[in-house]
């Protein structure tokens, strides 16, 4: 077949058009959401935090009632070792906890007694500023959340949390929990996991699961924005502590003596 | 040409080898396979149009996905209006419950689609 010039510009040109026009349509023909979905009462002008009453919580010796619940709530798995546990909440001695607290000589019932630990929320968290997916994020009310779809597993959170609240799933975790709870995923290997708050409780107008486990009403959980709220009044007229606050990360948990 | 005879029953021998999967297929008759995927639900229609979900259900479970994780919005309003939980195992499968491999795997097999929803998403009957 001849071809000139002014044929091969005509074809030339409808080619281009036809490239032009299929990612043209490809967007035009993606169907859009109807309508909206209102955005829920618990992500607007709330900021999630929790007061922990060490006091009242070491009233019962050896309770675990707090952390119980969370890993049954969340899917939580038990390796029964040290080097493959995941922590949402957990217990360290007190000198692990406050270490800028602990002087040479303290109360001899700090030396001994647990302190439950958790992720602190921060509000300014190191974690989320080594992701490099974005997989965890601070929302709007304060949580910091995971997405465990976009985590691929490189552990830099793990180095940038100041306080050791996240763990690694380094083996599948399914087999090693005890009764799955179908309402909320279990995690896979190779995902990094930590305390979202409960957010999948909040939505709902629950509590989270620890403090609602408490018998002794020793977590407390509200709304720091909120100055009626039971958490604003116990830090009004409370000494309160926090871990490593020197480090700026704001951390959202509070601790009464 | 050297070797034309060698080099011709060498090009068949390969013919052979590459087609070979087609006509193992053809042979077996696995190709005259139709995914039937079962449905068993009392339920007379899914949250959207049939036609939508057959070809765009992947996208609604990633927009599920997000909203639910990112933007913290968990209420999916349909096409009719009607609003339901975005939930993959509380509200697909309700309805879609049958065993896996009689339902998703069906044609996902078929098209040679693996995904991995399984591997954190459970739900009470089967996996």
């Amino acid at each position: 077949m001849e071809i000139d010039r002014r044929g091969f510009l005509k074809i030339a040109g409808l080619s281009l058009l036809g490239f032009i026009a299929a990612p043209v349509l490809y967007v035009a023909s993606r169907v859009k959401p109807p309508e909206q979905s209102p955005i829920p009462e618990t992500l607007l002008g709330k900021k999630w935090g929790m007061v922990i009453d060490l006091k009242k919580c070491w009233k019962q010796d050896g309770c675990t009632e707090c952390i119980e619940a969370c890993h049954r709530v969340h899917n939580v798995p038990r390796f029964g070792n040290q080097k493959d546990e995941i922590k949402w909440i957990w217990t360290v001695p007190y000198e692990r906890a406050f270490p800028e607290h602990h002087l040479e000589f303290i109360e001899e019932d700090l030396k001994s007694r647990p302190i439950p630990v958790l992720c602190n929320q921060c509000d300014d968290p190191p974690c989320i500023k080594y992701c490099p997916t974005r997989a965890t994020w601070r929302r709007e009310d304060g949580v910091v959340m995971m997405d465990y779809h976009r985590c691929i597993g490189c552990r830099y959170c793990m180095a940038g949390c100041p306080y050791g609240s996240r763990s690694f799933n380094w083996k599948n975790p399914r087999p090693f929990i005890k009764e799955i709870n179908f309402d909320f995923p279990t995690r896979t290997k190779g995902v990094v996991e930590k305390c979202n708050f409960c957010q999948e409780r909040l939505i709902q107008g629950l509590l989270p699961a620890c403090v609602e486990a408490c018998k002794e009403r020793a977590l407390i959980f509200g709304d720091l924005n909120d100055p009626d709220s039971e958490v604003r009044r116990i830090l009004r007229s409370r000494h309160t502590i926090q871990r490593h606050p020197e480090l700026g990360t704001k951390p959202k948990v509070f601790y009464v003596l | 040409m050297y070797d034309s005879g060698k080099i011709m029953a060498g090009l068949v021998i390969f013919g052979c080898l590459v087609t070979s999967p087609i006509w193992y297929n053809a042979l077996t008759g696995k190709s005259g396979y139709i995914p039937k995927p079962k449905i068993v639900t009392d339920k007379k229609r899914c949250i959207e149009p049939k036609e939508y979900i057959r070809t765009r259900h992947k996208d609604l479970l990633e927009d599920w996905r997000e909203s639910v994780v990112r933007k913290g919005i968990r209420t999916y309003v349909a096409g009719d209006k009607k609003r339901y939980t975005m939930s993959l195992t509380r509200t697909c499968m309700n309805c879609h419950s049958n065993k896996l491999d009689e339902f998703c795997l069906q044609c996902h097999n078929y098209v040679g689609v693996t995904n991995n929803c399984w591997d954190c998403h459970a739900y009470p009957k089967g996996i």
